[in-house]
């Protein structure tokens, strides 16, 4: 019998199982990779077999082809999908399923049994409703990995509807102008949205180029967004008085001066720290993320409550402190590659 | 306090100096008095509450917070105010609940060391995160929000359609919360009577002179000296009582500081001078007769910033003012009438000053252009800055006014030093490695010798380079203290300085004066970098 969970074991790159040679959200191509959602820091392309969430999948095969007949490259891709709920034998004796994480659509936390011992990778997780993806689900274990993104006190979230008050302010304060939001291309962009929409705001919503296919395939996966229109097919006159979405780096680009006199708003976490704002000469701070703020995190390990917990990345620091005062072991994982979405 | 504070937090989003006016003239239109006159005074950094420090704020909080989880998210955000505004919890406020700018100033006013702890938390309760911002802010001063006291009041002068020369000329008379301001401006009331109150006027100011030459029969040249520019101002009211106040650059009244001052002028004026402290290096060889010598800026650093001064001080290092200009003599305002006549002036005016505190900033002749530029290389003097350009014809005018005045600095020093730790800004570069602490080599680097501190710089670099650095940084990091950094000795910095003094300070015995980072070396490996020797060979002797 071996020691207890050494079945598990974190490395720089991701999370290994061991008896099944699988790794977890891996940094570099493997032979078999578990991947919890489709942002590019956990889903890398080019593994020799991706197992994900059939939206997941599909955010991949946009992204990268993956799984594609026509993928170039010698290693063959097998894309296994996996929907939420189902478990599959990854061998080895370990169990995999999949549970969703609120994170974005398609988003899962992992669920890895083996022996008995049970342990929960969160991947990007969020305990808000959110109207683009199914809720997080709090599930028992004995080795809970979180991420710890906005790990520290200072990030409360505010009600995405005052956020959400506060871009609509704008737009009717400023009937010639437009707001530009800065927004993730997956997830965020869609979130704001589906959200604008559930305010009672049905006007057209005008994208920037990148973010069209993933709000397509969004709403082939049964999201509805309403009328969107792309800024390209559209005159300066066409945009006074909408909302703009675009990608954060298109925010002080050359691509805003086709707008008309832009107020520009940016939808993050980050937003909460009025620095991080001014870095980035955003006019109208919204503060809205996907992921867990720090009453989140800490609400979801009393919830959880398990044995140990392992925290993967962001400021881990202060949620292992946080661990320590309430005596809850916990240690931090030092994974590579990991960013700071929305930076 | 609920439009105060939001007032500040639209200022902290908007980049356009147009918009921040806007912003700004409309509050000032729309607020209440007293409120109005209290954000006046907390945007031109006029208000003083000296019972709460950032300390008082700090000490609170880790009273309610865990020291790490406060210690780990004020270097994250970069901001004490900022950080206790948004780990303060929140409580559901009736709208009558919510605390006035005034009340806040008030109570503020009424704070001591002893009860600030405990009163705090009681105004903090009545305000949201945005309030609690606010009110931090005021409290501890400097906003730091972007909007220096000159943006405050041109906003007010547009807000009531009045002359900021009027302002100006009014501002320093008048105490927060400025009724009589209000009065005049936006109720169209009689201008305020500030006859018989010494009050600073705003300074005539330099553009650099860059690539410009000028003609000398046009311009005189003076040396631009090492002290700290000030307006010594005497006036008689009313009942005859004469009253003498020592303003500094920026018009705080430092008339403590320098008590040796406030008795010497024997006639009402308003001048303006460097002021110095006696000691051996300036101008004891650079100029006229009238002149005696005056010590280092190093020196009169030892008295600034005082609020009391001991006899010993005044005795080891007395001031006295080197007279550039004169704006007022006996009632007269010479601010109208060109820089020829008003020197005309003071060189007379000089003759009844005893020379214990006065002297004159000498004028340097010069052939032509070309042979000034020669006397400004060859002055050997270490504490001259360089030569101010004045042009003859020009009135005394507020501000800085193209073409009149030019500063013409000497070319600073060079030299190559190593990174050796980062420690992250705060404000607009909150969360960013943007404080640099580098070092010179204490022998040769390939004999196995350490790198010594020298100084530090934050600034010198642009917006891209920042990030380079951020992320060199993170990527070289060796060791972590606190919000400080040690990085791996990969990179050397060209640091341009304007002097170098010995110090205590310093493990180095070095202290540089006004280090910038020049250029950064990429391309420079570390073992070349200079030595502490290099640097030592610049401290005047």
């Amino acid at each position: 019998m071996s020691a207890p969970f050494s079945w598990i074991r974190p490395e720089p790159w991701g999370v290994h199982i061991v008896p099944a040679d699988v790794w977890i959200d891996p940094g570099r191509a493997v032979d078999k990779a578990l991947v919890t959602h489709g942002h590019a820091d956990h889903a890398r392309g080019g593994h020799g077999e991706t197992v994900a969430t059939p939206e997941t999948l599909a955010i991949m095969e946009l992204r990268y082809r993956t799984g594609a007949e026509d993928d170039a490259g010698d290693i063959p891709h097998k894309a296994i999908p996996v929907a939420y709920g189902e478990t599959i034998r990854l061998g080895g004796g370990v169990d995999a399923t999949y549970i969703p994480a609120g994170h974005v659509l398609g988003s899962a936390q992992i669920l890895l049994e083996h022996a008995g011992e049970r342990v929960v990778i969160t991947g990007d997780y969020k305990r808000r409703a959110d109207p683009t993806c199914a809720p997080f689900e709090v599930t028992p274990c004995d080795i809970f990995i979180t991420e710890a993104t906005f790990g520290l006190p200072v990030f409360t979230h505010p009600p995405i509807e005052e956020e959400m008050g506060k871009l609509l302010a704008a737009l009717s304060t400023n009937p010639e102008a437009c707001v530009l939001v800065g927004a993730y291309a997956l997830g965020k962009a869609q979130r704001v949205i589906a959200e604008l929409r559930l305010a009672g705001h049905h006007d057209p919503i005008y994208l920037h180029g990148a973010m069209e296919k993933m709000c397509r395939l969004y709403e082939e996966h049964g999201v509805d967004l309403g009328d969107l229109r792309l800024v390209s097919d559209h005159t300066k006159d066409d945009m006074r008085g909408a909302i703009i979405i675009a990608p954060p780096s298109a925010l002080n680009d050359r691509w805003s001066r086709r707008l008309p006199d832009p107020i520009t708003a940016m939808a993050s976490g980050w937003m909460r720290v009025r620095g991080r704002a001014r870095q980035r000469g955003v006019e109208l701070p919204l503060v809205i993320s996907d992921h867990a703020d720090w009453n989140e995190l800490t609400q979801t390990i009393e919830e959880v409550n398990p044995a140990e917990t392992w925290i993967t990345h962001g400021r881990e620091e202060a949620l292992l402190r946080w661990c320590e005062l309430g005596q809850r072991k916990a240690r931090a994982l030092a994974l590579v590659g990991r960013e700071d979405e929305d930076e | 306090m609920k439009a105060f504070a939001t007032l500040l937090d639209t200022l902290v989003y908007t980049t356009s100096r147009n918009r921040k006016l806007a912003l700004i003239a409309e509050y000032l239109r729309n607020a209440p008095d007293p409120d109005r006159g209290w954000a006046l005074g907390a945007l031109t950094g006029e208000l003083d509450f000296p019972a709460v420090k950032s300390s008082t704020i700090r000490n609170l909080m880790k009273g309610r917070v865990d020291p790490v989880l406060w210690t780990l998210s004020r270097d994250f955000v970069g901001d004490t105010a900022e950080t206790a505004s948004l780990l303060w919890p929140s409580t559901d406020l009736e709208n009558n609940d919510f605390l006035t700018l005034t009340q806040t100033v008030e109570t503020l006013s009424s704070l001591t060391r002893v009860n600030a702890h405990k009163e705090m938390p009681k105004l903090l309760d009545r305000l949201d995160a945005n309030g609690r911002f606010a009110l931090i802010k005021l409290a501890t001063g400097g906003m730091r929000i972007g909007v220096s006291a000159r943006l405050a009041k041109t906003a007010f002068a547009k807000a009531f359609d009045v002359s900021l020369d009027d302002v100006e000329e009014y501002w320093h008379a008048i105490d927060p919360p400025y009724a009589e301001l209000f009065q005049w401006a936006a109720e169209g009331g009689d201008p305020p009577d500030i006859e018989g109150r010494p009050r600073f006027r705003p300074f005539m100011l330099a553009h650099p002179l860059e690539d410009t030459r000028v003609d000398l029969s046009d311009y005189a040249a003076e040396w631009k000296w090492d002290g700290i520019r000030v307006q010594l101002c005497r006036v008689t009211d009313a009942n005859g009582e004469a009253e003498t106040r020592l303003y500094s650059r920026s018009g705080d009244d430092i008339s403590a500081t320098f008590p040796e001052l406030l008795d010497v002028l024997p006639m009402d004026a308003v001048l303006d001078g460097e002021l110095l402290v006696r000691g051996s290096t300036q101008g004891g060889e650079a100029g006229s007769d009238k002149q005696g010598g005056a010590a280092s800026f190093n020196a009169l650093q030892q008295r600034l910033g005082r609020k009391t001064v001991s006899k010993k001080m005044l005795a080891e290092a007395p001031a006295f003012v080197r007279l550039y200009d004169a704006l007022l003599i006996e009632s007269e305002d010479l601010r109208e009438h060109g820089w020829e006549k008003r020197r005309g002036h003071l060189e007379n005016l000089v003759e009844r000053l005893p020379d214990s505190h006065f002297d004159l900033s000498a004028v340097v002749e010069a052939r032509d252009f070309d042979h000034l530029a020669e006397i400004r290389e060859t002055a050997r003097d270490e504490a001259i800055e360089g030569l101010m350009l004045k042009r003859r014809d020009a009135p005394y005018i507020a501000g800085r006014k193209v073409g009149l005045w030019y500063k013409w600095k000497r070319d600073p020093l060079l030299i190559d030093c190593v990174l050796m730790y980062a420690q992250r800004g705060s404000g607009k570069r909150s969360s960013f490695y943007s404080d640099y602490t580098f070092g010179c080599w204490a022998g040769d680097p390939d004999q196995g010798a350490e790198l010594l501190p020298v100084g530090k710089a934050y600034s010198g670099f642009t917006d891209a380079e920042l990030k380079k650095l951020d992320r060199l940084v993170r990527q070289t990091t060796l060791n972590r203290f606190g919000p400080v950094r040690e990085v791996e000795r990969t990179l050397v910095f060209e640091v341009a300085f304007d002097s170098v003094h010995t110090s205590k300070r310093h493990k180095s015995g070095l202290a540089m004066r006004f280090p910038r980072i020049h250029r950064i070396r990429w391309d420079k490996p570390v073992h070349e970098a200079d030595r502490i020797d290099a640097l030592k060979a610049l401290v005047p002797d």
